[in-house]
């Protein structure tokens, strides 16, 4: 089927313009380099081709100031490129204030996402128009990689860890996601849809897709039924630490370091409890390792963020 | 140009006399060992990058392993070292029975290191050590404990494969110092012989005080 | 055809044949425990010549899948398996050992005016090593194939895949010895072995390539063996060195992975430029644009590869800072890289040039490398590669590097040296329509591949949206043409071994110690050691003596 001969992907996110502004510098740089160089080839091969078979010509043994000038310059153009992506890379990497967030679990060969309200996706996510959207990402199993062409972004989702990414989509349409990390047998299956809906459409979306419990109900259930609510009570510390308010909070591990209570910190802590306990606790907690999977995990902590919301609203400063 | 083997005994083809030779063999065993210190360099990096992950859990592993036989191989080794560089100096004199003696002495330690290694890695054993799905670290609830197992025994795992070597090149050696080889100008092959062998004794002074001492400060 | 060729020798060829290193004995077993540098190059020749064509098979099946958008050749499975093995016999059994194994093997010795390798018993073990490593893994493949893909990213080779990840891991391990055990061979000869009068400056530029490369073979190799190691262990007997159940970091695989395999890059790209620093300044008749510089470049460019390994995880999720630094030191790998190219235009200046084959292939490596340079100023920047990284963008990227450059200088050199090989001439002009077969095709299978990369196809990838269609057609058409043009190659290079004419000692005219040798060499290369007394390349040293440079 003839589909046209695109020539560049559709720019559809904040971060989009950017990249191929730095794209069409280092073409145009290496076009002007490359076509110097094939001329000179050209012009050398014809202008000096051999006359005749004796020919010896004069030789040249090299030129210091040559030699400087042709080292010096192509380094002061790749540090102007080098300092341009850097910035630019610095720029993209932390998402902004106030980002609605997006739950993502890779596994083979599909990509699950959980909005916070409940929503629950395979292969597809809506995201509206126009609003900074943040992913944390786990994977079941091997490593992954998230990538959407349009928006110019990507991310590997290596097991073990959160990862993260962000992106600002900024035209409606319906946009390719693919798995960029060969992940196994059904690795280019592993792909699906990124809808970029207006701000009404998306509403619509949210009240039309079919929603159970918000992720931090489920993550409740999953609180209650693990029996975590024995140790980590509401009202009074138990033999674990209370939970309510700990979320985005600092707290002091029992070596003294500290540590920014975060998605990163409390996935550790449950899977390995003891391996940055905080002060004042024993590590009597048994991992629950292979007793949760990454979405659950990804509940709970929704959980406990939504206990650590609470605990704000209640006691203001 | 062929009748170059014939004027020195030991001398091969390609070179032009015996100094070269030495040269050119002792040269190449130094870049054996570079590579040697890259390959160990992979498990190395590896350690390095989990302890200061886990330092806890690999300080507690630790206390697994049995020290006093650990310093008795260390003490084995560097003694092993001694007879095998009095085994070179022997052999740059021209003294074939020596050089075997030596020789023969080195090779005894290096079997009495590895006999003690395989009695520490039966404890392992008997103790449910060994990586893998039948681990089971006694009260050890951090994962990361058994993560120190794997390193442990790949490290000394390596090591001792490199013991073996050595042993079977010894007998080599050995062999040929029976058959009154080396003479003062021809030397080169126990004086290289040497340098691994002191390099398998350093990955060990290595290895020691990383695997087995790394729980005594607590 | 032949006009332009240096004048012929003034004796006519004798009526009987001399002895040389061919025809000095006879028989399998005259192969099998040849001691000789130039005879275990052939055996390498062979060897590396059916790695190439079987993993340019898989090409073919890949390139084939592609033609459509649907996954309808093969299944993903039987297509996963192929881009595995080919990548693994071209990267480990074809390009890291081409042109050491084959060319640096029989060259060296004959331009440093020794007789033989420092250690020739070494050498054929390390042919040995490479075929029992080449075996296995051609084994793993017949017995049901591995679908890792040639990085062997963890987990998935550890404990998802179904295929036979063991065998291969083993026969790759034992192939790095060979790799291993060839640089440390090199590096000694190089140092100990040169004639007197062969300064380190005075040596051809291609020996300074290959003790560049062969450092890079003994430093960088025995890192990839023991994580290969580690990833047997972990497979085979569950020591969990990678698995993030205990606490094992899957990322620490990819920076001990790349900490060889990014070097290995060079490993294949090193060799190739050493080839057309010679062919250039032969074919030019002229000495070299900037020895120094050249030579230098070299080692700058072993050094530094060492430091940026780290620029094939820049999305993996290293640190933003790690990233910047090994951006930083990418975009200096590309200096000393620029310093080649311009030298080797420069040496064309004022030169007097011929368009025989192989230095088509230097014009050809010349415009390839240079694209395949430049965009890899374009991946080695934060910003784009996250965008492009795992997509075709790199695929194409890295082939116009380890084909358009390592392969075209690989084919530049057999045709150059092939008269000194094998003692005949090569037929001109099929020669130079193979060399532009491959050019064409080259081009036609790799450039769409960058613009579909920047659309964002990713690599690996069995089935496709539609709309990529029209460049992987574009590209499968490109292929079968570089296909054919490998294949000329090897039909007309066959036959003028047996058929071709008597070449003479020095068929292009050309200096360096090799061109003073019969061709082709007798079994210890020269009658007497050489004694050098001028700089390489000395194209005209009557006039050079009147220059005041």
């Amino acid at each position: 089927m003839w589909t046209g001969f695109p020539l560049f992907p559709e720019a559809a996110s904040t971060v989009a313009g950017g990249v191929d502004a730095l794209y069409w510098f280092v073409i145009a740089i290496s076009v002007f380099f490359s076509a110097g160089i094939f001329a000179a080839i050209f012009y050398f091969a014809l202008r000096y081709s051999r006359k005749s078979l004796d020919e010896v010509p004069k030789p040249i043994h090299g030129s210091l100031a040559l030699e400087i000038t042709w080292s010096v310059i192509p380094f002061l153009i790749t540090m102007v490129m080098f300092g341009w992506g850097t910035s630019l890379f610095f720029r993209n990497f932390h998402p902004p204030e106030g980002a609605m967030e997006i739950f993502v679990t890779g596994k083979q060969w599909m990509w699950k996402l959980q909005h916070p309200e409940g929503q629950r996706e395979i292969n597809e996510l809506h995201v509206p128009v126009g609003r900074a959207v943040k992913l944390t990402m786990a994977t079941e199993d091997v490593i992954h990689s998230f990538y959407i062409p349009a928006f110019r972004v990507k991310k590997d989702v290596v097991p073990g860890i959160y990862s993260s990414m962000w992106f600002e989509p900024t035209k409606p349409g319906k946009y390719h996601l693919f798995c960029a990390e060969y992940c196994g047998n059904q690795h280019s299956g592993m792909i699906g849809w990124v809808h970029v809906l207006s701000e009404p459409d998306y509403e619509a979306w949210l009240s039309g897709a079919p929603r159970g419990e918000t992720m931090a109900q489920a993550g409740e259930r999953l609180f209650q039924r693990l029996g975590c609510f024995t140790c980590h009570r509401a009202d009074s510390p138990g033999r674990g630490p209370v939970l309510e308010g700990v979320f985005g909070s600092t707290v002091q591990l029992e070596n003294g370091v500290k540590v920014v209570a975060d998605e990163v910190y409390l996935r550790e802590s449950i899977l390995k409890p003891s391996a940055k306990t905080v002060a004042g606790y024993r590590t009597q907690m048994p991992t629950f390792q292979g007793q949760i999977s990454e979405e659950g995990l990804m509940q709970v902590i929704a959980y406990i963020k939504s206990i650590a919301r609470q605990e704000r609203m209640n006691t203001p400063q | 140009m062929s009748d170059h083997a014939a004027h020195a005994p030991g001398l091969a083809h390609q070179f032009d006399d015996l100094d070269q030779q030495l040269d050119a063999t002792t040269l190449g065993m130094w870049l054996f060992l570079a590579q040697e210190i890259m390959f160990f360099g992979g498990l190395f990096a590896a350690y390095a990058i989990y302890r200061s992950h886990y330092p806890e859990a690999f300080a507690a592993a630790s206390h697994h392993l049995d020290i006093r036989l650990g310093g008795f191989n260390t003490v084995v080794l560097i003694f092993s070292s001694l007879t095998m560089a009095l085994g070179v100096r022997a052999a740059q004199m021209g003294k074939n029975k020596t050089v075997f003696n030596y020789l023969l002495v080195t090779f005894m330690l290096g079997n009495l290191f590895l006999v003690v290694k395989a009695f520490e890695y039966h404890h392992k054993y008997v103790e449910g050590l060994i990586p893998g799905p039948w681990f089971s670290a006694h009260g050890a609830t951090d994962p990361a404990v058994q993560m120190f197992f794997c390193l442990y025994f790949a490290m000394t795992g390596m090591h001792a494969l490199h013991m073996v070597v050595g042993g079977g090149l010894l007998i080599y050696f050995m062999v040929q110092a029976r058959r009154e080889r080396y003479h003062a100008h021809y030397f080169g092959p126990i004086e290289i012989m040497g340098l691994y062998w002191h390099f398998v004794d350093i990955v060990w002074i290595f290895l020691f005080p990383l695997l087995y001492l790394l729980g005594l400060h607590q | 055809m032949n006009a332009a060729l240096a004048p012929p020798p003034s004796a006519p060829p004798p009526a009987e044949t001399p002895t040389h290193y061919l025809n000095a004995n006879y028989g399998f077993r005259s192969w099998m425990f040849t001691l000789d540098h130039k005879r275990i190059a052939l055996l390498y020749l062979a060897s590396i010549t059916l790695f190439f064509f079987i993993g340019g098979f898989y090409a073919v099946m890949l390139r084939l899948e592609l033609v459509t958008p649907a996954g309808d050749l093969m299944s993903a499975e039987n297509y996963n398996k192929s881009f595995t093995m080919h990548g693994v016999m071209m990267v480990f059994f074809f390009l890291i050992p081409s042109i050491p194994a084959v060319l640096g093997n029989f060259l060296i010795p004959l331009m440093i005016g020794a007789r033989d390798l420092a250690f020739p018993r070494l050498n054929l073990l390390s042919w040995y090593i490479y075929m029992a490593g080449g075996m296995l893994t051609l084994y793993a493949m017949v017995a049901g194939g591995v679908d890792t893909g040639w990085t062997m990213y963890t987990p998935y080779s550890t404990t998802y895949s179904n295929s036979h990840v063991m065998v291969m891991a083993v026969g790759i391990f034992i192939n790095g010895f060979s790799s291993i055990l060839t640089g440390l061979n090199f590096i000694v000869t190089i140092h100990k072995m040169r004639a007197p009068g062969l300064t380190w400056f005075r040596l051809p530029l291609f020996v300074w390539a290959h003790y560049a490369t062969s450092v890079i073979q003994v430093l960088g190799t025995p890192v990839i063996a023991i994580t290969i190691l580690l990833v047997a262990l972990e497979r085979g007997f569950g020591f969990g060195f990678f698995d993030p159940k205990l606490g094992g970091d899957p990322i620490l695989f990819q920076h001990l992975f790349w900490f060889y395999s990014h070097p290995a890059v060079y490993i294949m790209i090193l060799p190739s430029m050493g080839v057309v620093s010679e062919l250039v300044t032969c074919f030019s008749r002229k000495k070299v644009f900037g020895y120094k510089f050249i030579a230098m470049s070299s080692v700058a460019i072993a050094v530094f590869g060492f430091l940026v390994w780290g620029h094939h995880m820049f999305v993996s999720g290293q640190s933003i800072y790690a990233g910047m630094i090994f951006s930083f030191l990418s975009f200096l790998v590309g200096i000393p890289s620029a310093i080649k190219v311009f030298n080797w235009t420069a040496t064309m200046y004022k030169g007097s040039i011929s368009y025989h084959t192989p230095m088509l292939y230097v014009f050809g490596f010349i415009g390839l490398f240079t694209i395949g340079g430049l965009t890899g100023l374009i991946v080695a920047n934060l910003g784009l590669d996250v965008h492009l990284h795992d997509t075709y963008f790199i695929v194409a990227h890295f082939h116009y590097i380890m084909v358009g450059g390592a392969v075209m200088g690989y084919l530049g050199g057999i045709h150059f040296w092939w008269p000194k090989i094998t003692g005949r001439l090569y037929p001109e002009g099929w020669a130079r329509f193979s060399a532009l077969v491959l050019f064409v095709g080259f081009n036609l299978t790799f450039f769409p591949q960058f613009l579909v990369g920047y659309l964002g196809m990713p690599r690996r990838y069995h089935a496709y949206p539609e709309e990529f269609q029209v460049f992987n057609v574009m590209s499968s058409a490109g292929a079968s043409i570089l296909g054919l043009g490998y294949l000329i190659p090897m039909i007309y290079l066959t036959w003028s071994w047996r058929y071709g004419k008597l070449a003479p000692p020095n068929p292009w005219g050309a200096k360096g110690l090799e061109w003073t040798t019969p061709s082709p060499p007798t079994t210890f290369n020269f009658e007497e050691t050489p004694v050098v007394t001028e700089e390489a390349y000395a194209y005209a040293q009557e006039q050079e003596t009147e220059e005041s440079h």
